[in-house]
């Protein structure tokens, strides 16, 4: 259905409404911290005021977009290979059950490895390159995805499954036609998780150890005392993370049409 | 001479029996019912004849041994089990897609249905866009236009409110009539049995047995006012009353 142009503006502003907590919320937050940085006579090597925060990040957004560039690639190349790598794995486990009780007690393991331990490690062994980068964001998103996507699969209702095999599907059929779709809404609650820990995984491998990036150059900003930088290139980070998280959001919205038509009022009748 | 034929089949899961000794048989063009309590294992039957689990005894369809492989039955399963993510016109094609044939070929094979089921201007909704009565005639037109010797339905209607269903069996015994598909249905509601069946088989509790078999004498198209509403009622009053003495009571020793 087409919205008419006249409910345009009505929609808009159902959208505004719905943000406004947010907003809010986080402009009070913005508010107390610059009321306190500024009359409390807390030094701003100490704790800048966001305006000062913002203002060097303007000063300074050249070298910023310069940081932030090796810091996506990271994220989005090492997301990849995780994704890549736990879709085929997710497979293997929902075809060979077995596969599942050898792998999970050595992934699980994986997740109770301390970055702070691990990642100068994997920078020592793999150097500073995009390597050891990659590496890292995929032992962070690897198993989450995984979990989900086994998960997923086992949503699955089990009369469709029956009702296919008695339609003469085979098991690939059947994964194709109901497992793999019904895993669809546990598919993106991972991905919506995994996106965020990625961004903190590239971060955390470039703090170990790094040419460019926002990990190492928040750590330099630290060393030389500027708490501002730090903060500017943490507004960077975070901006990135909500950008990524919102491309989660939107990307479901176009592979799971049918979660919207389900919500919104059945049509009285057939649209003609 | 009837289409399927099971003699002496029984089933057991890991030492529990379910299915003590079920013989029965289904004409062609012939409408029967599986009549049981609930948790008797009459789904169990079904998923014999679909080839989903294994027991023993003989079944025959068209005097041939029925294996796993030849593909008699379309089946219906309790829920409807519509795909949430396909729309309606997708969902009704799905076994034609199951059975190898294209995408535009299935659509041409099942559009002409639609208006004869209730759902023309409906092919591009969700079945989330549904009503209860809706879904459950999308699933049998799904169903129906696998056109297999037999249709397998699977307490069809148990999900619906009462006023929907009722209208469903009337709407079923008008589609049936028209088609003369052999149909055979588990129920435990004793009325919907009565009102649509030719034949129907009475289920003790587990282990299921045949306690009884009934023939529905009532005139077609079924009536549910007048003299035959009233001879209906006789029925349901008698196939109630097995059912109720054939449950396991207190001291009562099954062997």
């Amino acid at each position: 259905m087409v919205s008419s142009p006249s409910s345009y503006p009505r929609r808009l502003a159902a959208l505004l409404a719905k943000a406004a907590p947010a907003v809010i919320s986080v402009g009070l937050l913005l508010v107390a911290w610059e009321f306190y940085a500024r009359y409390s006579g807390i030094k701003p090597t100490t704790l800048p005021a966001p305006s000062r925060v913002f203002a060097q990040a303007m000063l300074n957004r050249e070298a910023l977009v310069d940081n932030a560039i090796p810091t996506i690639r990271a994220t989005l190349i090492g997301f990849a290979c995780s994704l890549s790598g736990a879709f085929a794995l997710s497979m293997l486990v929902d075809f060979f059950r077995p596969l599942r009780r050898a792998l999970f007690p050595v992934l699980i393991v994986s997740q109770t490895l301390p970055l702070v331990a691990i990642a100068p490690l994997v920078v020592l062994w793999f150097g500073f390159g995009l390597m050891p980068k990659i590496m890292l964001v995929a032992l962070v998103t690897f198993f989450p995805m995984l979990v989900a996507l086994v998960q997923g699969y086992e949503a699955t209702e089990a009369e469709i499954g029956q009702m296919l095999r008695a339609m003469g599907a085979g098991r690939w059929r059947v994964f194709l036609l109901a497992r793999l779709p019904s895993a669809l809404p546990y598919f993106f609650a991972g991905l919506r998780i995994s996106i965020t820990y990625a961004v903190v995984g590239a971060i955390f491998a470039e703090y170990a150890g790094a040419a460019k990036g926002l990990g190492i150059y928040m750590l330099n900003a630290k060393n030389n005392f500027r708490p501002d930088l730090v903060l500017a290139a943490v507004g960077a980070s975070a901006a990135l993370t909500l950008v990524l998280f919102g491309l989660t959001v939107l990307l479901q919205r176009l592979a799971m049409p049918w979660e919207r038509a389900g919500r919104e009022p059945a049509g009285k009748g057939p649209s003609r | 001479m009837s289409r399927l034929e099971l003699r002496h089949v029984r089933k057991a899961f890991g030492g529990l029996d379910v299915l003590a000794d079920i013989s029965l048989s289904v004409g062609a063009g012939e409408f029967v019912s599986i009549l049981g309590p609930s948790g008797a294992g009459k789904s169990t039957l079904f998923q014999l004849l679909t080839g989903a689990e294994h027991g023993q005894g003989q079944m025959f369809f068209d005097g041939a041994p029925l294996d796993d492989h030849g593909r008699h039955f379309a089946f219906m399963p309790q829920r409807d089990a519509l795909m949430p993510w396909r729309r309606v016109l997708d969902n009704t094609t799905l076994g034609l897609e199951v059975q190898g044939i294209g995408r535009k070929a299935a659509r041409a094979r099942v559009a002409p249905l639609f208006s004869e089921f209730g759902l023309e201007g409906f092919e591009r909704h969700f079945p989330a866009q549904l009503s209860g009565g809706m879904r459950q005639r999308a699933a049998l037109l799904r169903t129906v236009v696998q056109e297999r010797d037999m249709l397998l339905l699977d307490e069809p209607f148990g999900a619906l409110d009462a006023l929907t269903r009722t209208a469903m069996q009337r709407w079923l015994e008008r589609m049936w009539r028209h088609h003369s598909w052999t149909a055979l249905l588990i129920t435990h509601d004793v009325r919907e049995a009565v009102f649509l069946s030719d034949r129907i088989y009475v289920l003790s509790a587990r282990p299921a047995r045949i306690v009884r078999e009934i023939t529905v004498p009532l005139p077609r198209p079924r009536h549910p006012t007048g003299a035959a509403a009233r001879q209906a009622g006789v029925i349901e009053a008698e196939i109630l009353d097995i059912i109720l003495n054939s449950q396991p009571s207190e001291g009562h020793d099954h062997d």
